[in-house]
């Protein structure tokens, strides 16, 4: 049986595959299925859900299409979240295969540098480098992946130091290869599987993190996103709670396919090891 | 305890690089800000070019960056953060005032988490792979993916707005004139939502290190051989398998509390608890990075002294840990 098939039978991993197709579709399709600007008046300010099947979650306080606006923040929050996890998992695999063939001096200060990026809240630093830097897309991509390189760099470091003294890596330098092309070719390639093992937790953090961050205002600005709209909806939060309510759902809906999916990867290689 | 002052005594050594480069890191993003301390000063106080180029001498600010990195650890040795433009007070001792409530709503939040987690996660652990277990495992996973902020603004729509049993935010009720218990019960009942908005979320990460500790142990030897001893199922989940677990679920309360700090920023936002998550907050919206930057700097502190309670706790219910040491 293949990788995938063992993925789709694990109940989890059927379920995340089914919400992550569903809403990586709708992202995708969102400018063909709202053609309008999200961020333009759509009807009356505070139309209630289900109510006018044109508008049929309702509109906000500026008179905004809420559902259109939550098809349009699935774009924003999951390529912010892949980017920054993508950009997490590279940087934090490159200093750990470093730091774990290197050994040493380098070594040593490495991984103290992963220490003290260990030691300040995440979130703390995510909002002090976006407030120093200014908010953008791509500042909010950079932010994120400061504090969540570390995980990555130190289960690199941990499979490198294992692989280092494979009679591979032996064989590639009697052939003559330089320290740094067996450190990237050679034993890089092979730590990566326990890496990415990690990356369903990565990008489920980075989509709360981008959520929360947009929440207290440091999103991109010009950019719905679903943390900007639960923010938005939270001052008319006693007459209409359905404005925080939806795109929560979202969040939690988008965040929970990536944990079931990974567990469904986790189970599915599990079961191919108990085979094998 | 002896194996538990070394082992503490390495960990403060180790420390000391961390929060070095902790602090060379905020120098650099707040030399990356713009603006200086006399800037900050002058916003507050008021004054001319004259007094701003001889406060920029006084303060060092005119030297290389290099001095005014010097400097700056300086200041930090003598507890100096520097200067609030936004509460035109010492950096720290703003902080100091708003610390209290968020160990108080952390303290809260970890018990929480922590007592109901492992709870849970031993329920789940007395019998891995059943209907129970695999229903705990998916139902925290559930929870764990809900965003601390939306829980805390969905708990608000239906315990304050709605059934109007809790209060809708802050620490207390303002001017109550309240002392004593009465007063801790008063903060007592607007703690509950925050605290349960941040708790509930962590919840999972215990439950599921419970769970993955339970489920190694029941492999080992000697639950075969307590089995084989006819002692009851029961007994055997809480005294053998359940208590061997708990180790790693002690180190899950180091681990995690980074990020508590991090998700009381927003916690704190939502219910108006004058927090340091707050300060943050309040921080970020008044452009005052040197706060912002002293609020990192003191959640550092924070997090390697719980990470140091955590180790030496761990040494001491573990005797295998340290015992290697040399002295």
């Amino acid at each position: 049986m293949s990788f995938a098939a063992r993925f789709l039978r694990t109940g989890e991993g059927a379920t995340g595959a089914v919400i992550l197709f569903a809403l990586a579709v709708l992202a995708l399709a969102a400018p063909a299925l709202f053609p309008h600007d999200p961020l333009s008046i759509a009807g009356p300010a505070l139309l209630p859900p289900f109510q006018d099947w044109s508008l049929p979650l309702g509109t906000d306080r500026l008179g905004r299409d809420v559902l259109a606006g939550i098809v349009h923040g699935a774009r924003t929050s999951l390529a912010v979240a892949l980017a920054a996890a993508a950009t997490a998992i590279a940087v934090g695999t490159i200093v750990g295969t470093l730091a774990g063939f290197l050994g040493g001096l380098a070594d040593e200060v490495l991984m103290r540098v992963t220490d003290a990026f260990q030691t300040v809240p995440g979130f703390l630093l995510a909002l002090a480098f976006v407030s120093v830097v200014g908010p953008s897309l791509g500042v909010v991509v950079i932010a994120i992946a400061l504090s969540a390189w570390t995980g990555p760099a130190r289960i690199a470091r941990a499979e490198v130091l294992s692989i280092r003294e494979r009679d591979y890596v032996a064989s590639a330098r009697v052939i003559g290869m330089r320290p740094l092309e067996i450190a990237f070719r050679e034993i890089m390639p092979n730590a990566l599987p326990p890496v990415l093992a990690q990356s369903a937790i990565i990008v489920a953090v980075a989509i709360l993190t981008e959520a929360a961050l947009s929440f207290l205002g440091l999103g991109d600005p010009n950019r719905v996103t679903w943390g900007g709209m639960i923010a938005e909806g939270r001052t008319v939060l006693r007459s209409a709670p359905s404005l925080s309510i939806f795109p929560g759902i979202a969040l939690v809906l988008a965040v929970l396919g990536v944990y079931l999916a990974g567990e469904g990867a986790v189970e599915a290689a599990a079961t191919k090891r108990r085979h094998a | 305890m002896r194996r538990a002052l070394i082992l503490l005594r390495r960990r403060l050594i180790g420390a000391v690089p961390v929060l070095l480069l902790v602090i060379i890191g905020t120098f650099f993003l707040l030399e990356a800000a713009g603006g200086d301390a006399v800037d900050a000063y002058i916003v507050s106080t008021g004054g001319d070019a004259g007094l701003i180029e001889a406060l920029r001498q006084r303060w060092g600010l005119d030297q290389s960056a290099l001095t005014r990195l010097a400097n700056y650890l300086w200041a930090l040795v003598h507890l100096d953060l520097g200067w609030s433009v936004t509460f035109s007070r010492p950096i720290l001792d703003v902080i100091r005032e708003r610390l209290p409530n968020t160990l108080l709503l952390m303290g809260s939040a970890t018990a929480l988490s922590f007592s109901l987690g492992s709870a849970l996660g031993i329920v789940a652990g007395a019998r891995p792979g059943s209907f129970r277990d695999r229903l705990l495992s998916v139902g925290s996973l559930a929870l764990y993916a809900i965003p601390g902020f939306w829980l805390g603004l969905v708990l608000t729509v239906v315990f304050a707005v709605q059934l109007r049993w809790l209060p809708l935010a802050g620490i207390e009720s303002i001017a109550s004139g309240k002392t004593g218990f009465a007063r801790a019960a008063d903060i007592a009942r607007h703690l509950v939502l925050p605290v349960a908005a941040l708790g509930f979320i962590y919840l999972a990460l215990y439950l599921r290190t419970m769970r993955a500790a339970m489920a190694e142990i029941w492999r080992m030897d000697f639950v075969l051989a307590a089995r084989a001893r006819g002692i009851s199922r029961r007994r055997i989940v809480l005294a053998h398998v359940a208590r061997n677990a708990l180790l790693p679920v002690i180190t899950v309360l180091g681990l995690q509390s980074a990020a508590m700090l991090g998700g009381s920023v927003v916690i704190e936002t939502v219910f108006s608890v004058p927090g340091l998550g707050r300060l943050a907050q309040e921080a970020v919206a008044s452009r005052d990075t040197p706060l912002l930057l002293g609020i990192i700097l003191v959640s550092a502190v924070l997090v390697i002294s719980i990470n140091l309670i955590v180790d030496v706790i761990y040494a001491v219910l573990d005797p295998r840990i340290g015992s290697g040491e040399p002295a």
